[in-house]
Order: structure tokens, then C-alpha cells, then sequence
């Protein structure tokens, strides 16, 4: 097994650039004019987190299946460790992405006269909660048949082979069913569910894209220490 | 052209041990008949809609009975032996044809048990049973490929479960909306869903035949 050292520390001004973004995120996010507009009045601001989670998310997923594709072209288990580490941050942003979405679904959506457990059942039908649902229980599933396999070679191609497998059919997944089913989310049945421009205003444009690639550079951060820890302890089981 | 040869040899091998010992069939068989019984005794006349949630639900869990042991039963010194006189490209298209065949048999069979017992909601027979085929071919082709990556992680057909609820959800979910529309004798069934579906189906083919060959090294 070659696993080669690598200096990451010379390489640390997109790391500045994450915390720069972020902190700006916070300040102007929290501070910045948005238009008010009737039900989501300055829960809108909600918009810089939870819509840059699946930013980040599918982000990282994409380049967890990269790594799988770049470890069955050369075999080297650092990539099986890559994409295994990117999967597993990928489902931590997807857990933070509901839980931010559950906060701002309870001051919008939910129904003040239901109680929040009773309309739970109304609000999952969501074809977003359904197609990110789906995401993560593949990855979930990705992660126990990983494990459940100690072989370390066979353990790295197999869950490659199925992370390429389930990757390639979850892309039309959320691709198709969002503008399949009615949505309470903006986007959907009409159009592009993540990136119309028309649908958002200019000034919030402004802090949203800064927003979601700092979410993202702080997700692929994250991910490079847990690689860092992962390949340190798995050259000290081999001594 | 050899390869045509290798996928009808591997298929004929396939359907003679199929023929040869019949409990297989026959195991898939009882399952179906067991299942749609409970199902009679449980609900007598289920509404259209629901009737069609179960009716594919039945078919997702046929289906992990008759695939699953498609890729166990093959011991590891047999896999040596077709790793040597024919590519893992020709087994596992071998594979997918025979399971397709299969699951074909099983979903008329058990659309049959299903306007028997359960009543027949269905109003456009000749377009319904155009669905189920195309179904059980969904189904069968991404559980096939899913038998093959438990076959080798050594696990048992729980895993595939596991592994294989989340990506046919999608199908199922069209499935399911396309045959909506044969309950109801206004509605017409949307060609471009169809479409998409074979669609997948192709690409379900395509990611077998391109990963099958890195599943089969040892």
C-alpha cells in the first residue's frame, strides 16, 4: 500500500478564502437590506444557510464519486479513503441542510393550529426532502456495505463500484422527480429547482453565491483534515 | 460474434439449471402465491390507488427473491472457470438477460394472482400488462447488478435491500404514476415517462457492463 505524504499547509489561501466568505456570510447576511415579503418576512435570510448545505453537499458527493472513478483507474487506497471521508462530510452537511430546513419550515410552512409532529406527514412529501432523502440513504447504505467488508482491497473496489452505481442513478433521480411532483419550494414543476436566477432578488444575489461557495470550502476543508487523521492512522496500522 | 456465442452458452447453462432443479422457481413461485393470499385475507377489495401501491411494492420484493441468488449460487471455483473460457462482460449480460426473463415470468404470473384474488380495478388490460413487463425489466436489470456486488461482499440478501430501496425509488415512483393513468379510462398514459424509463433501463445495462469487470477480480 502507497499512501504518499503530501504538504497541505502551502496550499491554505482557499482556506482564508472559506473563512473570509463565511465571516462575511454572517455580517451581511444578518445585516443587509432583503425585500419583505408576506410569510417569510426575515426568515428569508435563512436562504444563505440552508440552500448553501446542498450546495455544499452535492458538491461533496460529486467529489466523493470522483475519487471512486480515480481509485478504479489506479487502485491506490488514498482515493478509496478520499471518497469515503468526502461521503461521510457530505452526509453531515445533508443532516445540517434538514435541520436548517426544519427551523425555517417551522415558521413558514407548518401549520400554526397542527401540532409540528401531526403535519410532519403533509410537509415530507416534499419532492426536495424526498430526493435528498434518497441521497442519503445511499450514502448511508454506501457506508454500511464499506464496512461491513474487511478485506481492505476488495472492501475499496466494491464500495467504488457502487458508489459510481448509485451516483449515476441518483443524478436523474433528483434531476427528474423535482419536476415531477407539486412543490411547496420555489423552482420545481416549471423550472430549474435550484439556480433561476428570476426567482431571487439582486441584493440577496450578492450575499447567496459568496454563501454557498464558503459553505463549500469550509465542507472540503473539514473533509481534507478527516482524510489527514485517516491516512495517518491507517499507516500506523501498518507498522 | 464469440461473444454472442459465450452470452447464449452462459444463458442456456443458466435455464437448464433452472429446469434441472426447480426449487428455485418454484420457492419464488410459492412466495408470490403466499403473499398475494395474505394480502386476499388481509384486504378484500382495495381501492384502485392502493391496489397499485401494493401490487408494485409486491413486485420490488419478488423481484430480491428471484435475483438474489442469481450471482450466490455460482461458487468460487466456477467463477475461475467462466473468468477463463468467457469475459465478465458475457456473464453478466448473460445474467441480466436470464434474470430479465425470469422477472418477466414472475410479473405476469403475479398479475395474474392479483386480478384473481384481489379483484381487477385495471380498465386498459392490453397497456397495463405492457407496464408490468417493462417493470419487472426495470426491476430485474438494477437488482441483478446489486446481487452481484452483495454476491461478492459476502452478504446475504438483506443487503441488497439495504443497498437497493433508495435507487429504484425513483422507477418506482414513475411506475407507479404511470399506471395511475390505466385505472382511469380519461387519462392517457404519458409516452415520455415511458421513455424515460427504457432510457434507465439502458444506462442501468451500460454501468453493469462497464462495472462488472472491476466486481469480478479477486
Amino acid at each position: 500500500m502507497i499512501i504518499d505524504e503530501k504538504n497541505y499547509m502551502h496550499k491554505s489561501w482557499w482556506k482564508i478564502a472559506s473563512a473570509l466568505l463565511l465571516i462575511y456570510t454572517f455580517v451581511c447576511g444578518l445585516l443587509l437590506d432583503v425585500p419583505n415579503l408576506p410569510a417569510l418576512e426575515e426568515t428569508i435570510r435563512n436562504l444563505y444557510f440552508h440552500v448553501g448545505m446542498w450546495f455544499c453537499m452535492m458538491t461533496l458527493f460529486i467529489l466523493s464519486v470522483i475519487n471512486s472513478i480515480r481509485y478504479l483507474r489506479s487502485f491506490s487506497l488514498k482515493y478509496d479513503i478520499y471518497a469515503r471521508q468526502y461521503a461521510t462530510v457530505g452526509i453531515v452537511f445533508g443532516l445540517l441542510g434538514y435541520l436548517t430546513g426544519a427551523i425555517w419550515m417551522s415558521y413558514t410552512w407548518a401549520d400554526p393550529n397542527n401540532p409540528s409532529f401531526q403535519s410532519f406527514s403533509a410537509v415530507a412529501r416534499e419532492p426536495k426532502l424526498i430526493g435528498t432523502a434518497i441521497a442519503l440513504l445511499i450514502y448511508f447504505a454506501y457506508l454500511i456495505l464499506r464496512d461491513s467488508i474487511t478485506d481492505i482491497d476488495k472492501r475499496a473496489r466494491i464500495s467504488a463500484v457502487y458508489n459510481i452505481f448509485a451516483f449515476a442513478m441518483l443524478f436523474p433521480t433528483i434531476w427528474i422527480v423535482p419536476r415531477l411532483l407539486p412543490s411547496l419550494h420555489p423552482g420545481g414543476q416549471s423550472g430549474n429547482p435550484a439556480l433561476d436566477t428570476r426567482d431571487i432578488d439582486h441584493r440577496m444575489l450578492a450575499v447567496f453565491y459568496p454563501a454557498v461557495v464558503g459553505w463549500t470550502l469550509l465542507g472540503v476543508w473539514i473533509t481534507t483534515l478527516k482524510i489527514r487523521i485517516n491516512i495517518l492512522k491507517e499507516k500506523k496500522m501498518m507498522q | 460474434m464469440r461473444s454472442l456465442n459465450h452470452i447464449y452458452s452462459l444463458l442456456k447453462k443458466d435455464l437448464l439449471l433452472e429446469l434441472r432443479q426447480q426449487y428455485n422457481f418454484y420457492g419464488v413461485l410459492l412466495y408470490i402465491v403466499a403473499t398475494i393470499f395474505v394480502l386476499y385475507l388481509a384486504i378484500e377489495e382495495p381501492e384502485p390507488k392502493v391496489w397499485n401501491g401494493l401490487f408494485w411494492v409486491i413486485q420490488l420484493f419478488i423481484c430480491i427473491n428471484a435475483v438474489a441468488k442469481s450471482f450466490l449460487q455460482e461458487s468460487r471455483h466456477r467463477m475461475l472457470y467462466f473468468y477463463s473460457i468467457a469475459g465478465p462482460r458475457d456473464f453478466v449480460l448473460a445474467k441480466l438477460l436470464f434474470n430479465s426473463l425470469l422477472m418477466l415470468v414472475m410479473s405476469l404470473l403475479s398479475l395474474l394472482l392479483f386480478s384473481l384474488f384481489l379483484t381487477n380495478p385495471v380498465q386498459k388490460t392490453g397497456s397495463f400488462i405492457g407496464l408490468v413487463m417493462l417493470g419487472g425489466w426495470s426491476l430485474s436489470l438494477v437488482f441483478t447488478f446489486l446481487a452481484a456486488i452483495a454476491a461478492k461482499a459476502q452478504q446475504n440478501a438483506a443487503i441488497m435491500a439495504i443497498l437497493g430501496f433508495p435507487i429504484i425509488i425513483p422507477q418506482l415512483l414513475l411506475l407507479m404514476r404511470l399506471s395511475n393513468a390505466v385505472f382511469d379510462p380519461a387519462l392517457t398514459i404519458p409516452s415520455d415517462t415511458i421513455l424515460l424509463l427504457i432510457a434507465m433501463d439502458l444506462m442501468v445495462i451500460l454501468l453493469a457492463v462497464i462495472l462488472f469487470p472491476f466486481l469480478w477480480k479477486d
